[in-house]
């Protein structure tokens, strides 16, 4: 009798600890909305800055570059005499790669630090949970990842990608280059991949291209023997590929596995940077196809700094990314605007962002005004043997732009 | 028919996996009773283990084979550690055991965030293991054939250990009964020990075959232990033969299910379909008046 109850127990005890692990994504609490008067101090030398990325959990492997390439940012803006005659001085919150982290240390950094304004965020439920924190506080905050568009915030400025910068110019480039009339969209179960898809079909039944297939798995599932199955035999002329994180390392190894090659059917991936390269395995990824609006590639002086610089900060090995970049972009594009106002306050910064420029390492990007949004050159890379990315096409020109994706009539939401 | 066939390729090779992550927690889970969340976090030792031995000996044709047997010690040697200083403190205490060693997983997956950094690390597989054979028509990529023979290869040996030597017939006698084997001259505290050291050492093992297939990250871990758990409790908690049972199983649902609908579907009717399982038949596929291993 005693081993059927204690296994009764084990039973029970062992459904609680899957529940402990299958619960980390909760709903995002609304932040404080207690509206306050900004608390900002500005009369001393210095002025206070937010950087709120996840230093740990398992969104830790991406922003913990994008806080280097922040700091480094910063660091630069105080060798070069600060912004507008002050110093800034950094305060820290590590998001934990929780949503509601993001929400509380947000709220910590606009009403208990003062904060001027906050630069993080990553995943698109962290942003929707800091969101209305910044809206209850008006307050100010810079996000660096290209997104699945649809959002466009008084208080938020995008300093990534939105989908017509990135996978509206991939589907030109596989469409006009690469002569595709069919594809198969393979993605992570979340947001962003569901999202993109959408507008993919859309895009796909506007211009004649057939879609083979449309194949989720959960974030985080390594398990790819069907899906790549299913790839194979539908045969289509590319793959779409917006699956995130560890996901891809699997499924590049399942797809080399099964004698699917790069140039047979190639595969354009929109959440693969340099920095996840050397993890999928640089003989995976050889030749396949990436759309970002920076690599580290890229042949300009401005550029070559950047990746020197962040080098020598943080080692030789270290590789320089699209994310990383926009984020580095965000802090000086911050320093513009509150130059242009000549003030620290939101509002007046605000008023000042339209137009607004930077040379940054992808060349020069412009603020708008209306949407929060910059002007950037959509790439299209391929992965070389080095593990770098090299752009084998890019947009004519930096492309507006348009999270509502307003100007392409093929578009219903 | 070339479908089903795939199918049953692609299930058998999720079946070895599951197999061999679980492997490990039905002897520390079955035997001890221990509720051991970090062992998402060995099997994640195990896969830096690949990686280190793969970086010292600079990615020759061997280093998988002998990432293997360095795997098992690694994880052996965790588990050991985390007996001696935790968990001998508090057996009978399951759901204390639960929260010390999430905690301490927890713990484990920051150590290896510092030690190796954040990004997810490439262990090259051996070029004997790339690409892959045709059997019945069908590509069989050889990472997924040797991951087969490698969980058939696991649950021979430990199956071979618990019936043929001193120690396995010590471990299946304190599983039997614990007391009546304390009077018969068996040191339970040794079995004990030896028993974790081996079912974490299989966390290892699975760690380092999991290289093959995915990224070595911090996150390795979490990714796993659910499902190893799972394969557990729906094996038949502490039955070496229902685990085979419950991982195939499983392996095999979820590449039919994902087949004919989505991934994310083939998930959930996975999960369902084991929680009107577990109502059916709370003890699992196999069940036995004692908690024996074999």
């Amino acid at each position: 009798m005693r081993t059927k109850i204690s296994s009764r127990l084990l039973a029970a005890s062992s459904v609680l600890a899957l529940g402990m692990t299958a619960t980390a994504c909760g709903g995002a609490k609304t932040g404080d909305t207690a509206s306050s008067e900004s608390c900002l101090d500005t009369s001393g030398d210095t002025v206070k800055i937010g950087f709120l990325n996840s230093l740990s959990g398992t969104m830790a492997i991406s922003e913990t570059t994008v806080f280097k390439s922040l700091s480094m940012a910063a660091e630069e803006i105080n060798a070069d005499g600060g912004v507008l005659g002050k110093k800034l001085e950094i305060v820290s919150e590590d998001g934990q790669s929780e949503p509601t982290v993001f929400a509380e240390k947000a709220t910590k950094l606009i009403q208990d630090d003062c904060v001027a304004a906050v630069f993080g965020g990553w995943t698109s439920s962290s942003r929707k949970a800091m969101l209305p924190v910044f809206e209850g506080n008006d307050s100010l905050l810079f996000y660096p990842v290209q997104y699945e568009g649809l959002e466009s915030s008084d208080n938020i400025f995008y300093t990534g990608a939105t989908t017509n910068q990135q996978i509206i110019p991939a589907l030109d480039f596989l469409k006009q280059e690469k002569k595709i009339e069919s594809i198969f969209l393979v993605g992570s179960d979340y947001v962003f991949p569901r999202t993109a898809n959408k507008i993919i079909k859309q895009y796909a039944a506007a211009n004649g291209i057939e879609v083979l297939g449309e194949e989720y798995q959960p974030l985080g599932s390594t398990d790819f023997g069907t899906v790549v199955d299913k790839v194979k035999a539908a045969g289509a002329d590319a793959v779409f590929n917006t699956l995130n994180g560890d996901s891809n390392v699997a499924f590049f190894k399942e797809y080399k596995g099964k004698g699917l090659t790069a140039d047979a059917m190639p595969v354009l991936s929109v959440s693969i940077a340099e920095e996840e390269v050397p993890g999928v395995g640089v003989g995976n990824l050889e030749g396949q196809y990436t759309a970002w609006n920076y690599y580290q590639t890229i042949d300009s002086e401005t550029n070559k700094e950047f990746v020197t610089d962040f080098k020598a900060a943080n080692g030789a090995k270290a590789v320089t990314s699209d994310p990383m970049e926009a984020a580095y972009t965000s802090l000086h594009l911050w320093k513009g605007m509150v130059e242009k106002a000549d003030s620290f306050e939101v509002a007046d910064v605000v008023d000042a962002a339209d137009g607004v420029t930077y040379d940054a390492p992808e060349g020069t990007v412009e603020v708008d005004g209306e949407n929060h949004h910059l002007a950037k050159t959509a790439l299209i890379g391929q992965v070389n043997g080095e593990g770098l990315i090299d752009t084998v096409w890019s947009s004519e020109k930096p492309i507006e732009p348009d999270p509502f994706l307003k100007s392409y009539d093929w578009w219903k939401n | 028919m070339d479908a089903i066939l795939a199918q049953v390729f692609t299930g058998i090779s999720a079946g070895a996996v599951l197999l061999l992550i679980a492997l490990g927690l039905t002897l520390t889970f079955g035997q001890m009773g221990v509720i051991n969340m970090a062992h998402g976090e060995f099997i994640m030792a195990g896969a830096y283990t690949a990686f280190v031995v793969s970086t010292i000996t600079a990615g020759t044709e061997l280093s998988l084979l002998i990432a293997l047997p360095v795997g098992f010690l690694i994880g052996g040697l965790l588990g050991l550690a985390l007996e001696a200083s935790v968990l001998r403190w508090m057996y009978a205490r399951p759901l204390d055991t639960l929260l010390v060693t999430y905690g301490v997983g927890l713990v484990l997956q920051q150590v290896a965030r510092d030690v190796f950094g954040a990004p997810a690390k490439e262990v090259p597989a051996p070029d004997w293991l790339d690409g892959s054979i045709p059997i019945l028509g069908y590509d069989f990529p050889l990472t997924r054939l040797f991951i087969i023979l490698l969980a058939a290869g696991c649950v021979a040996a430990l199956l071979a250990v618990l019936r043929f030597t001193a120690l396995g017939r010590e471990i299946r006698a304190t599983v039997g009964n614990r007391d009546l084997a304390e009077t018969l001259g068996i040191s339970t505290r040794r079995t004990d020990r030896a028993t974790f050291f081996i079912g974490s050492g299989l966390a290892g093992v699975a760690g380092v075959a999991l290289t093959l297939l995915g990224s070595t990250g911090p996150n390795l871990g979490t990714s796993y232990i659910v499902q190893a758990f799972l394969v557990v409790v729906v094996g038949g908690i502490g039955h070496l033969k229902g685990t085979i049972v419950a991982a195939l199983g499983i392996g095999l649902l979820q590449a039919f299910l994902a087949h004919a609908l989505t991934g994310s579907v083939a998930q959930v009717i996975v999960f369902l379909a084991i929680v009107a399982f577990l109502q059916l038949r709370p003890q699992g596929i196999l069940s036995v008046r004692t908690r024996s291993l074999a």
